[in-house]
């Protein structure tokens, strides 16, 4: 039981780590540039496609991971010209409306170009083994390989807000972005490099998550929502909230299901445990955050005055 | 840079404009009336349903205004109010009550509840963090619904009988049901334009521009708000109960998110605190939907661009392109 | 003023244009199809319109002898999107029979408009319990199978088989639980545990390392679509796939097969067909449903090319006289065609007596994945269901 729940805590950083990658870019728009990007989602989605593309052609997973996330940073940049630049002034609906078109549109094409199937990508030769971790139980390295990866980018990123010019100049912009403008940063180059380096992360997650999670149109819809709980429990343009919410949310989800309805089973009887079970594990992520918003309506890590 | 706030440059409630608001009010509701009639020469009973699935659609979308555009509170769970009020409609006719007047009263009571208790903890916060505690109960909702396994679980659930108006079987469906979702549509509205023109109504939009200086002023802005949230609440609770004579079924999809998520494109679309503006947005988004569809079975990819086009080249809604708007473009 | 006279004006016209939808042409049968074509569920609605298209062409374009117009539309797997369009069919196209739907839910939310209208409803996929029990309707009838039958090939299977230990898992909803409930039927053995996953479930890592550590001899899954890609992936990746025997049902089948590949080579998947069951008529179906279409067809294009064979023989049975409902009736109860999985006749509540198969993924010699008949485990099955329905 006890290797069980070792398991399961790995599985819930793994998710954890997955849902980091994406939070990390929304978080930053969001903080930063004041812009509710709901085609966040898109852009995890396209970078999955786009390396099986690329994979197809090259047959290396690394190279077109790679150009996965090249292809992402490409259409987060021309999004950002063509759309987004427009609204940063407009109301946050605006920005909503048009974000959800973009969604449609995008979700709706993959579908028109790659058919509606699931597809799926080989793993990387090297990294498709499994380590034995007790007598019964393999782990599959790729997992693994997955939470590395992840983690070494959430302390790049760290770095890099923490130590660098830009960085500094990325947080101060979550705190106040009129203010870094009026001191005469080029806040419209700032936003860009923001908003490229959000979508080329998401990019570059919905690329790692796609040899596990497979690819289907409309493959980041759900995840978003899940990413918007997260950057809020986090607070909102906080680096290091998003990082800790991610690990949260991934480790209340996995051990919420399947657990859920074994402590379930101490109260009811066991047809009863069945149906509540499930539906509570389902529930947990948002009770978790109702909950933090209760006591902390601002986030775990609140970085602007008022929201 | 500071959360979500809506447009406030339509504060100006001069006569002359409340008096065009109305004219057009009136004269969408006269072209509602006439639509039994009219699609006797084209479209015949399909285009009515639609029509009136737009209607029940509208009522929803009114009560989100009163709280998106007047009270600066954009709830993400609102479809949850459109479920409930199904399910205790479809319940109460599973377990045999049929009788419109104890259904509605419950659901009044039911969704009024509902949003005092998620609306009681909801407003602790506010901007974007209330868009997402609003989805949070709302999916709770939704889970919930999802979960209910002696009334089809996910299913959802097939109503054999019609609720029973006024000793009538027949003032709930089909041509009466019209009717009747016209009737409140009307009274929702007018519901809606009279609170909006009441001291709570400014209260409401000032808590919106400035909740400080409202506050120092002496009012409870969180009473208030609580009490525009269950009113919406219960209006939309009163639509699910319309949705589920409509469709006599009920499904958990009614209080799903992406629901929750068409009523505020409805609003926003329209053109926020302006109620004709819920009611064509709400007629355009189920018209597109169904006319595109007709088209290409993969309509979304015109409905997409059509909206980031909206966004960019027609600044404050549909309502906006109609003459009577005096916010300035 | 103009500006809003104009958009009352347009208005109108998109309800004209609604209302013209097709009245352009006047076929002597009408057929709506309502298929789910939205979203990665479209896979398995394309499967039942390409079928049923491919039948009508054979029939060349005459079903019943008839001038036959089908029209498709999309439920979106929304029940008050598809209610909308099915009153379109019923009300603008005033269709003969209604083929739909692929999932229960939907077809719940259908089911009361059109049977009320005394049209005919011809679901090739989804047989929900209530629709073949109490609710069971003389406008309604199933070219596929109730829902549970499935599950219960695979309960009876695991039984017959001395299988000890079996560890279920499924989606939580009305489906799963009818997948747990119809494997329990025949099967007396223990289970481990019962997991109910969320639907359109993405990790299955959690579950993975339940199932290691259960020591179930077998797994029994039902996992539709994108989620069995990436159950069957994740699984063999973990390396359990040596130890447990994989049953399940809607989860490796030529939907999904061509995304799981060899990750599910040797799985078994239960229901009333496979592409390679040796009959001429099956055999012709996937030779040219192939050849038309690109991919090999499935169990839901099979059902919707019995669907249509099962219109086509009623239809000439009363000379195209669609007015007589009552003869209409009984020459559907007749069931009156070849179908393509061989014997098929109808129960008192519309449901097909038929034989139920366990099937293996294998590569066909093309290189290709297919599901092929590992054994028959029932002959002329009914559903558990027909007892409840007066009719």
């Amino acid at each position: 039981m006890t290797t069980l729940f070792l398991i399961q805590l790995l599985n819930g950083v793994q998710y954890g780590v997955l849902l980091f990658l994406i939070a990390a870019g929304l978080t930053l728009v969001f903080g930063v540039v004041g812009f509710i990007n709901l085609a966040h989602g898109v852009q995890y989605m396209i970078g999955a496609y786009m390396t099986f593309v690329f994979q197809s052609i090259t047959g290396d997973f690394f190279g077109a991971l790679l150009l996965g996330m090249v292809a992402a940073l490409i259409l987060g940049l021309t999004l950002e010209v063509l759309v987004f630049r427009h609204l940063y002034e407009r109301d946050h609906l605006d920005q909503v409306l048009a974000t959800f078109g973009i969604i449609l549109f995008v979700n709706e094409a993959a579908k028109v170009i790659w058919g509606p199937g699931t597809l799926t990508i080989a793993m990387p030769e090297i990294l498709s083994g499994t380590i034995q971790l007790t007598d019964n139980l393999l782990y599959p390295v790729y997992r693994i390989a997955l939470i590395g990866m992840g983690v070494s980018v959430a302390l790049l990123l760290y770095v890099i807000v923490t130590k660098t010019r830009v960085g500094m100049l990325i947080r101060a912009g979550a705190t106040n972005a009129s203010m870094v403008s009026a001191l005469g940063v080029n806040i419209h180059r700032l936003f860009m490099i923001v908003f490229g380096f959000g979508a080329m992360l998401a990019g570059f997650a919905g690329a790692l998550a796609a040899p596990i999670f497979t690819i289907e149109p409309g493959m980041g819809d759900d995840l978003l929502i899940v990413t918007f709980v997260v950057i809020i429990i986090g607070g909102i343009g906080s680096i290091r909230g998003a990082f800790i919410a991610a690990l949260l949310v991934g480790l209340i989800d996995t051990l919420g299901r399947t657990l859920a309805t074994d402590v379930m089973r101490l109260f009811f009887d066991a047809s009863a445990a069945n149906q509540i079970g499930p539906s509570l594990a389902a529930m947990l992520i948002y009770i978790f955050m109702a909950a933090i918003l209760f006591f902390r309506p601002q986030g775990l890590f609140p970085t602007q005055e008022a929201a | 840079m500071s959360g979500v706030s809506t447009s406030g440059s339509r504060e100006t409630f001069s006569g002359k404009r409340v008096d065009r608001s109305l004219v057009v009010g009136w004269s969408i509701m006269a072209l509602l009336m006439l639509t039994p009639f009219l699609t006797e020469f084209a479209g015949g009973n399909y285009v009515q349903n639609i029509v009136l699935k737009a209607m029940i659609l509208a009522i929803a979308a009114v009560s989100l205004d009163l709280l998106i555009g007047h009270g600066g509170l954009v709830s993400f769970g609102h479809a949850a109010f459109l479920g409930l009020g199904s399910y205790v409609t479809g319940v109460a006719l599973h377990e045999g009550v049929v009788g419109a007047v104890p259904i509605i009263a419950m659901v009044v009571i039911f969704c009024g509840l509902f949003a005092m208790i998620t609306g009681a903890i909801s407003l602790r916060t506010s901007g974007v963090y209330f868009i997402m505690i609003t989805l949070a109960f709302g999916q709770m909702l939704f889970f919930s619904l999802s979960s209910l396994s002696s009334y089809g679980g996910d299913d959802g659930l097939t109503l054999w009988d019609t609720p029973i108006l006024f000793g009538q079987d027949d003032l709930l469906r089909g041509t009466g049901l019209f009717y009747v979702t016209l009737i409140l549509l009307v009274a929702c509205w007018l519901l809606v334009w009279r609170l909006s023109l009441s001291r709570f109504g400014r209260v409401l939009r000032a808590a919106k521009e400035n909740p400080q200086r409202v506050s120092t002023l002496g009012f409870n802005i969180f009473h208030i708000r609580l009490i525009a949230y269950v009113i919406a609440g219960t209006l939309a609770g009163v639509a699910g109960f319309l949705t589920a004579c409509q469709t006599e079924f009920i499904s958990p999809s009614t209080a799903a998110w992406q629901n929750s998520g068409n009523l505020i494109i409805m609003v926003v679309l329209g053109g926020l605190g302006t109620r004709n503006g819920a009611v064509l947005g709400a007629l355009f988004v189920v018209f597109a939907e169904e006319g595109l569809s007709l088209i290409t079975h993969d309509w979304r990819l015109i409905f997409g661009p059509v909206l980031v086009l909206f966004v960019l080249f027609a600044k404050g809604g549909i309502a906006n392109l109609l003459p009577n708007s005096t916010a300035g473009q | 003023m103009k500006k809003f006279v104009s958009a009352l004006g347009a208005i109108t016209l998109g309800a004209s244009t609604l209302g013209m939808g097709s009245m352009a042409s006047a076929e002597d049968l009408k057929i709506g199809l309502v298929v789910t074509l939205s979203g990665p569920p479209a896979v398995l609605g394309r499967q039942i319109e390409d079928a049923f298209n491919l039948a009508v062409e054979d029939m060349d374009g005459k079903v019943g002898g008839l001038d036959t117009q089908v029209i498709v539309v999309d439920s979106e797997l929304k029940p008050d999107v598809a209610l909308t369009r099915v009153k379109g069919l019923l009300e603008r196209d005033e269709v003969d029979f209604v083929v739909g739907t692929v999932f229960s839910n939907v077809l719940g939310a259908i089911f009361k408009p059109i049977t009320r209208s005394e049209t005919f409803l011809i679901s090739p996929n989804a047989g929900p319990s209530t629709l073949a029990g109490k609710n069971c309707n003389p406008y309604f009838f199933s070219t596929s199978y109730q829902n549970n039958q499935n599950f219960e090939v695979l309960g009876k299977y695991a039984q017959e088989q001395g299988i000890r230990s079996v560890f279920m898992m499924v989606p939580n909803y009305q489906a799963g639980r009818d997948a747990v409930e119809g494997f329990k039927k025949y099967y007396t053995g223990d289970i481990t545990n019962e997991v109910f996953t969320p639907l359109g479930h993405k990790d299955f890592s959690a579950e993975i390392a339940q199932m290691s550590t259960s020591n179930a001899e077998a797994l029994f899954t039902f996992m539709p679509g994108g989620m069995g890609v990436r159950f069957v992936k994740q699984f063999r990746d973990s390396g359990l796939a040596d130890k447990m025997k994989f049953l399940s049902s809607f989860t490796v089948d030529e939907a999904t097969l061509p995304a799981q590949k060899d990750a599910a080579l040797g799985f078994f998947g239960a229901t009333t067909w496979a592409p390679n069951l040796d009959l001429p008529q099956s055999k012709a179906f996937v030779a040219s449903f192939e050849k038309k279409y690109g991919y090999i067809p499935g169990g839901f294009a099979m059902q919707a090319y019995d669907a249509a064979l099962l219109i086509d023989s009623a239809v000439r049975a009363v000379g195209g006289d669609m007015s007589n409902k009552d003869a209409v009736r009984k020459a559907l109860e007749a069931a009156d065609f070849k179908s393509l999985r061989g014997k098929f006749s109808f129960n008192n509540n519309h449901f097909p007596i038929q034989d139920f198969y366990l099937l293996r993924v294998a590569q066909r010699q093309d290189g290709k994945y297919w599901t092929e008949i590992d054994t028959k485990v029932f002959e002329g099955y009914k559903d558990s269901f027909a007892s409840e329905c007066k009719m």
